[in-house]
């Protein structure tokens, strides 16, 4: 197909992050958590800090792939009405001032069903949005958001598990663009303790089936976790560590700081 | 047993769903990458075992010995008399072991779960009746049991969630979200991504992704199998109409599947209208929501204009659900099945209108069912005939139906 190849947002960057020899660091925050107004300084705040690209969440009334931390923080937007609509203004405000950093939204099928897959994809590219990591609709079954996505230049990102037989790890190569995400381990975010050395083993299993970048999230909260993680994959993901911050503090301000002392501190770390 | 297996009329014409699990554009395998790999060993294993003729001899002889199957068709005459109309037939899964149709199923995945080597089973249940049978059948085979329920759902049926610990399950109430059978969902799911290597999610319904709209259907079809074969031989027809109540919608499916190719029956799934459908508290999927994706599945759901989920609101746990089975969206668009509802006063009503004529307790569930069919029956004349699924007992409501009649027990 001869699309018009402007190279993505993600494209550019992950070029950008090879030719600087470091790897990419992706922060991910729920968009309206924890109030609507919050999230598009927030956004700002983490590029300042080192993020390269920004996974943000479209809030969901039952988060069933999330851990109790990031369901909380659906439950804060969403009681606050935030909603796709919301979310993909946000996006356009962020553009205001940061045409370079990629959006990838993350998120559940049901608001996009419900919006339409044309009509999500034609107003996500005209947000700004770069790509969508919709976590409940294997490949095979996504065409009907596959050939919009294409169309508007969308980056669809897969997810692939420690469990994914090598057939699938192939089946959603092909289908995915801009980076596949590996999930670290078997479990809700938030979960568990990370096996370097196994995640290490998968990411090069799967690199022998897609030139694509590796991104590995679940698990990483700190900056050795990230360090180690950053040694064995082209980007590494944070979410869970990220979002207990605006959980925790009372005010915005504290949050922030608090979210970008932990993003300093990985960036830091993963580029000694 | 094997003469009623051999009746696979329905099975033989009608194939839904493809090989994907879609029931048209309903359906479907809608779950996270990690499991997705346990969802394929589950639906690689009921295929295989489906036909396998030790496994199916292992079933029905659980069905007969331990359920207690054949379950009774029978002929409510004096409460038919009163209502003027068609002759009511009840199908008395109410009579199974542990008092609903739930047992069917349980049993079903519990002899697959046995077979695939999984060690540990989980489950969500609403009214209790599908997490007692869960415990049921774990208690049988020694499994180590995990049942998520509601916390709102632990409170108003107290009595099940004892009967599961008497069994040795551990029950966890769930405090998220509407605190009801969609957030016990919720958290099974959570715990089998967490655990997917030694657990068996052994869901209650038709829902999910596939297979266990298809596996459930198939465990549950004996319901209509029987059937069938009772009253042909009790009316010498068959029936005109079939009657269930529809939460996700496995009782429905169970007595409807067998009689799909019979175009002369008609199928009515009673959904739970609440407080009616203009207060917006209920589950009526079908006369108030739309088509979304839900917990694992496409079907019909009851969510805003931005697709967050809404909660439902029903007198009976069990049918206290946002969505509903894909199979039943799928027969509702072709035409196959109609979606009426009955509201709590409605079904209230039928509850006690069973109970004093024909002296059985029914559950409120089911008591939805019996609501509808007593509007159906006098539009019918009386040599005509309608099965209602009597899916569950009462004995469960007890604290429900007497606090509602301002009785303390």
């Amino acid at each position: 197909m001869t699309e018009v190849n402007n190279t993505s947002r993600i494209d550019a960057c992950f070029e950008r992050l090879r030719k600087e020899g470091r790897k990419g660091l992706i922060p991910y925050v729920t968009a309206g958590d924890p109030g609507p107004e919050a999230t598009v300084p927030l956004l700002h705040s983490m590029v300042e800090a080192g993020a390269d690209i920004i996974e943000l969440g479209i809030p969901f009334s039952d988060p069933v792939a999330d851990g109790p931390v990031i369901e909380l923080a659906h439950q804060r937007a969403v009681s606050q009405g935030v909603t796709l609509a919301d979310v993909l203004l946000m996006v356009e405000e962020f553009r205001k001032k940061d045409n370079v950093t990629p959006i990838a939204l993350m998120g559940y099928l049901n608001p996009i069903e419900i919006m339409g897959y044309e009509t999500f994809a034609w107003r996500a590219a005209e947000a700004g949005v770069d790509g969508l990591l919709a976590v409940d609709i294997p490949p095979e079954d996504a065409d009907d958001m596959l050939v919009p996505l294409r169309k508007h230049g969308l980056d669809a990102v897969f997810l692939l598990s420690p469990n994914t037989a090598d057939e699938r790890i192939s089946g959603i190569c092909e289908a995915a663009s801009g980076y596949v995400y590996y999930v670290s381990l078997k479990g809700v975010t938030g979960a568990g303790n990370l096996d370097i050395n196994e995640v290490q083993r998968r990411v090069e299993h799967i690199k022998g089936y897609t030139r694509l970048p590796v991104c590995v999230g679940f698990g990483i909260r700190d900056g050795a976790s990230a360090s180690a993680i950053s040694k064995v994959a082209d980007a590494v993901i944070v979410g869970t560590a990220l979002v207990k911050e605006l959980a925790a503090h009372e005010d915005l301000e504290g949050a922030k700081a608090a979210i970008t002392a932990r993003l300093t501190e990985m960036r830091t770390a993963m580029d000694q | 047993m094997s003469e009623i297996r051999s009746d696979k009329k329905a099975e033989q014409r009608y194939c839904q769903p493809d090989e994907r699990g879609f029931f048209g554009v309903y359906g479907g395998r809608f779950i996270p990458e990690t499991l997705v790999p346990a969802v394929q060993e589950l639906k690689e294993a009921f295929e295989k075992y489906n036909q396998d003729p030790e496994f199916l001899k292992e079933f029905d002889k659980d069905l007969a010995h331990y359920v207690g199957r054949p379950s009774p068709l029978y002929h409510a005459e004096r409460w038919s008399r009163e209502l003027g109309g068609a002759q009511i037939y009840l199908k008395r899964e109410d009579l199974n072991h542990t008092g609903a149709h739930k047992i069917n199923h349980a049993v079903g995945q519990i002899l697959l779960a046995k077979r695939m080597g999984k060690k540990r089973i989980i489950a969500e249940t609403g009214a209790g009746q599908h997490g007692v049978a869960t415990a049921t059948v774990c208690a049988r085979l020694g499994l180590e049991c995990v049942v998520y329920m509601g916390a709102k759902d632990v409170q108003r049926q107290s009595a099940n969630v004892y009967r599961m610990k008497l069994l040795g399950a551990t029950v966890v109430p769930v405090e998220n979200g509407s605190k009801t059978l969609k957030d016990a969902v919720n958290a099974a799911l959570r715990d089998w991504v967490s655990h997917v290597d030694d657990t068996f999610y052994l869901l209650g319904t038709v829902v999910g992704p596939d297979p266990y709209p298809k596996m459930v259907r198939t465990f549950q079809s004996i319901i209509g199998r029987e059937a069938r074969r009772q009253i042909l031989d009790q009316a010498g027809q068959l029936p005109d109409a079939l009657v269930a109540c529809v939460g996700g919608g496995s009782n429905a499916m169970g007595l409807f599947y067998p009689f799909l190719e019979d175009k002369s029956v008609k199928l009515y799934g009673v959904e739970a209208g609440g407080e009616g459908i203009e207060s917006g508290k209920h589950a009526a999927r079908f006369s108030d929501g739309r088509k979304g994706v839900y917990q694992g599945n496409r079907t019909h759901i009851m969510c805003d204009d931005a697709g967050q989920i809404i909660e439902s609101h029903s007198v009976s746990a069990g049918l206290d659900y946002p969505g509903v089975g894909p199979e039943h969206a799928w027969l509702r668009e072709v035409g196959r099945a109609e979606y009426p509802f009955a509201t709590d006063e409605e079904a209230l009503q039928a509850f006690h209108d069973l109970t004093s004529y024909e002296g059985i307790i029914p559950a409120l569930e089911s008591s939805h069912a019996l609501a509808y069919a007593s509007k159906l029956a006098p539009t019918m004349s009386p040599d005509q005939s309608i099965i209602v699924n009597l899916s569950g007992r009462g004995d469960k409501d007890m604290h429900t139906v007497a606090s509602i009649d301002g009785i303390t027990l």
